[in-house]
């Protein structure tokens, strides 16, 4: 985990991307939550929005996606940032995993 | 147990009747005991291991306990999952760890007693104890949120819960040991969900 990340790169010192196409490489590593027996939903929600900050509408929607779909995408990024999130979710109790976007 | 409710700041505050203070901070303890047990890391031989902090396990832990407190971060890859446990999991554990202390701390500083010894007749002496008031601070309620979590996920695997199986328990004999044990997922259940409508 020693690996810099783009983010770290200070933005002046980068070129523009040229094309969406660029920015979706930067982006290829997505944290998965999948369902359980245990987790109760409202925890599970109050999760997405505490860590994550997202607004309680998409929380809820990702925490009923994980209970109907038995999985859902709940963060993007950097493959250093994904096991971040993987970590904070297993502290959590949640089960998660991370994995490229396109896998 | 009177429901949590939310305090000013995040906190929280609830009461409980003496025997499910204990309760909690016994199973607490189991976990956090499990937690300091089967840790591949105590077993590295390498003198610099130590100093440069990558002598955590690489291989998922034997109890299916730990292995659901402690889930592989990658499905399908052998040597990630080995790299992210190498990293992580001797802090996930000591976090987890240290969650099941500061709950049972609280309960403590809410005065959670001793149980009272049977006399020789085998009576036990019930004279009214004093309900158990938990208070807590933001912090508090994180590491009661996550120890309730870990409590109930360990029971959890030891019953072998599943989704949607709520008939299999409620067709168990009421003294079957599993029928108990099930009652207190379920009231832990509550107890959470209480929690978390405290502080939303």
């Amino acid at each position: 985990m020693a690996a810099p990340t783009p983010t770290e790169v200070e933005p002046t010192e980068l070129e523009r991307p040229e094309s969406d196409e660029v920015v979706q490489l930067d982006k290829p590593w997505v944290t998965l939550v999948w369902n359980d027996p245990v987790n109760l939903m409202s925890y599970v929600s109050y999760v997405f929005r505490s860590y994550f900050g997202y607004p309680k509408s998409k929380a809820d929607k990702l925490m009923l996606q994980v209970h109907n779909d038995g999985r859902a995408v709940v963060s993007t990024g950097t493959r250093e940032e994904m096991e971040r999130d993987v970590e904070a979710m297993h502290g959590y109790g949640l089960w998660a995993t991370l994995q490229k976007a396109d896998a | 147990m009177k429901r949590f409710r939310g305090r000013r700041r995040g906190g929280a505050h609830a009461e409980f009747e003496q025997p499910e203070a204990r309760l909690i901070a016994n199973l607490a303890a189991q976990v956090a005991e499990l937690l300091g047990s089967d840790s591949g890391a105590a077993e590295s031989d390498d003198p610099l291991a130590g100093l440069v902090d990558i002598d955590g396990s690489t291989q998922p832990p034997d109890d299916p306990v730990l292995r659901r407190l402690l889930p592989d971060a990658y499905r399908d890859d052998e040597e990630g999952a080995a790299d992210f446990r190498r990293f992580t999991e001797r802090g996930l554990r000591e976090a987890k760890s240290r969650n099941a202390q500061i709950l049972i701390e609280s309960l403590i500083a809410g005065g959670m007693s001793e149980p009272i010894a049977a006399d020789a007749e085998g009576d036990v002496e019930a004279p009214a104890e004093p309900q158990v008031e938990v208070e807590l601070d933001a912090d508090g309620v994180q590491a009661w949120l996550r120890a309730l979590t870990d409590i109930r996920l360990a029971l959890a695997t030891r019953l072998g819960i599943e989704q949607d199986d709520e008939q299999r328990w409620t067709r168990l004999p009421e003294d079957d040991p599993e029928t108990y044990v099930h009652d207190i997922y379920d009231w832990l259940g509550y107890v959470q969900e209480t929690l978390v409508h405290a502080i939303d």
